[in-house]
């Protein structure tokens, strides 16, 4: 039996690595020098090189839109969370007037597409001179980030027993005093788990962050890898290269952040 | 009312302020700006900006080009979702019996959902290039230009897609699996039953709940999809990938008829609003609760 077991496992195991076989075949066109491009009878190329990082590190705007990325999204993250927080805490436990029909707002903004409000933030930013600025993909991002954190929030904060809030009003604290001793301390890894689905959404966004940037000043990397130049042909060997860099946070967050990971999008769902 | 109730009220008032006057300006207000939008005729580098009423909707009832684009669409929506959870669902049945190594199992599998759509297309444009990509020498060796071809880029573009979502419904599964007690299955083995009537009575019932939950989250997300087409085909080969996205994006940005393209996106935006509120009607008549 538990020799069957492990066969079932390994299997597993396989199959899985199968379906991630995408982004392994990038990973190794990304060490692949270009003459060997169309030798695909191997699974290592022959002479494997580093030499498209290097193409990328010193010959395109790679660098600079993982800063800018890096930027955007830690910092929609940290908004997220100063303006959420203190949100999800008042509509999990507090007396808010108009609180049904703000839950419902809340819900139907995390829907929203953002083809559709894409147009009128774009004449909102340009008006405001924000075009190709930090700024205007913070603001743009927060308007998906913001719903979905507040969300995720409000449900990590029910889950506390309301008990231990009592008790330290009993001990004479404020509702102040109680949310940073009592509730801050008790809701820390779901704040965690919803600042990485949060960052993740603001690393990958493209659509906002395509229409809003202009220059290198801001684009981020989606955008860069989107736009990666190719002079007389398609630079496969830089592109996976710029690939695997843009991939590098979700790696990351998939690998050692797992267990932060799967609380928060199994706690979006489940909580519904 | 107490002074606690009151101090609670102000407390309530100041704590979500900030938060909802951040999402009235950013989400509530687009939202509203893009209706007025989508009434107007307006070309920027014209310095054209004039009221048409429903002018819009009424050329796009009729506009071939955007019937091609609903029906493209929703062939993507339904396709895509189809797959998607029926491949998680098998792959959470199988993790369900896995005993070590779930967490690499887990990386592995969450791997593709994680990545920017932007990086996955540029995976999948470089496995289908007609003559170096992967998918065609494991095809063996045929030329087959699957984003070229208007028979093959939509069905391209379906695997893409499902091959970074599957992952989603599969995780949810997995969790939910993870919930159910061990001795229910003992009951059901005691009680004689096989492994196709365990599956078919306790285990697919008991997902039931959550799987809808994966469907509506996967219908929309595909129903406003936009990276992967953009990125991938560019909504070509002769627009046989063009969503109502990329239909709306075009004529925002690349024709610049910022009040035609609002008008696209306001269609996208009842599309949306429409299967939430079908989805939800339909699961409190289940009287399911997730």
């Amino acid at each position: 039996m538990r020799r069957r077991l492990r066969a079932w496992d390994a299997a597993v195991l396989l199959l899985l690595a199968a379906w991630a076989t995408p982004f392994f075949w990038q990973l190794r066109t990304s060490f692949t020098p270009d003459v060997e491009l169309l030798t695909t009878d191997r699974a290592v190329p022959a002479h494997p090189t580093l030499i498209h990082y290097r193409a990328v590190v010193d010959r395109s705007v790679m660098p600079r839109a993982l800063l800018n990325s890096l930027g955007v999204a830690s910092i929609t993250t940290l908004l997220a969370i100063a303006l959420g927080l203190p949100a999800a805490y008042a509509l999990a436990r507090l007396p808010v007037p108009g609180k049904g029909l703000l839950l419902l707002a809340v819900v139907a903004s995390t829907a929203f597409p953002q083809i559709t409000t894409v147009s009128p933030l774009y004449l909102l930013l340009r008006a405001l001179g924000l075009r190709d600025t930090w700024t205007a993909l913070v603001l743009a991002d927060t308007s998906f980030a913001l719903p979905l954190l507040m969300w995720l929030l409000a449900g990590f904060i029910r889950d506390i027993p309301l008990e231990l809030e009592e008790a330290a009003f009993l001990d004479g604290a404020g509702r102040v005093a109680v949310v940073r001793r009592v509730i801050l301390p008790l809701v820390a890894p779901g704040v965690a788990s919803a600042a990485l689905l949060t960052f993740l959404a603001a690393w990958n966004e493209f659509l906002f962050a395509f229409t809003f940037t202009a220059t290198e000043a801001s684009r981020t990397v989606p955008v860069a890898l989107a736009l990666f130049p190719g002079v007389f042909e398609v630079p496969w060997g830089d592109i996976a290269a710029a690939s695997m860099l843009a991939a590098l946070p979700p790696i990351v967050i998939v690998v050692a952040l797992q267990r932060w990971l799967v609380r928060g999008l199994v706690a979006g769902a489940l909580k519904e | 009312m107490t002074a606690r109730q009151r101090a609670d009220r102000r407390a309530g008032l100041a704590f979500a302020a900030p938060a909802m006057l951040a999402l009235g300006a950013l989400a509530a207000y687009p939202a509203l700006w893009v209706l007025w939008l989508s009434l107007q005729q307006r070309v920027p580098i014209f310095g054209i900006a004039r009221f048409v009423g429903l002018d819009h909707f009424l050329f796009l009832a009729g506009d071939a080009r955007f019937w091609n684009a609903v029906r493209v669409t929703l062939v993507f929506t339904l396709a895509s979702v189809a797959l998607e959870l029926a491949l998680g669902v098998a792959v959470a049945l199988a993790l369900q019996r896995q005993r070590t190594g779930r967490r690499l199992a887990l990386s592995l599998l969450l791997l593709g959902w994680a990545l920017p759509s932007v990086v996955t297309a540029k995976l999948f444009e470089w496995l289908y290039h007609p003559s170096a990509g992967l998918v065609n020498v494991v095809l063996g060796g045929h030329a087959i230009n699957w984003l070229g071809d208007p028979r093959l880029a939509l069905p391209a573009l379906v695997a893409a897609d499902v091959w970074r979502t599957m992952p989603f419904v599969a995780l949810l599964c997995y969790a939910r699996l993870l919930t159910i007690p061990v001795e229910v299955y003992e009951a059901a083995r005691v009680d004689g039953a096989g492994r196709a009537a365990t599956l078919r009575s306790i285990t697919l019932p008991l997902l039931r709940p959550i799987l809808l939950v994966a469907l509506l989250f996967r219908t929309l997300d595909a129903l406003r999809a936009f990276d992967l087409m953009f990125v991938l085909t560019g909504g070509g080969p002769a627009n046989t990938t063009e969503t109502l996205t990329v239909y709306a994006y075009r004529s925002l940005f690349q024709t610049l008829q910022l009040g035609f393209g609002a008008a696209i996106g306001v269609v996208v935006f009842a599309l949306v609003m429409a299967v939430a509120w079908g989805y939800l009607r339909a699961l409190r008549g289940a009287g399911v609760a997730a």
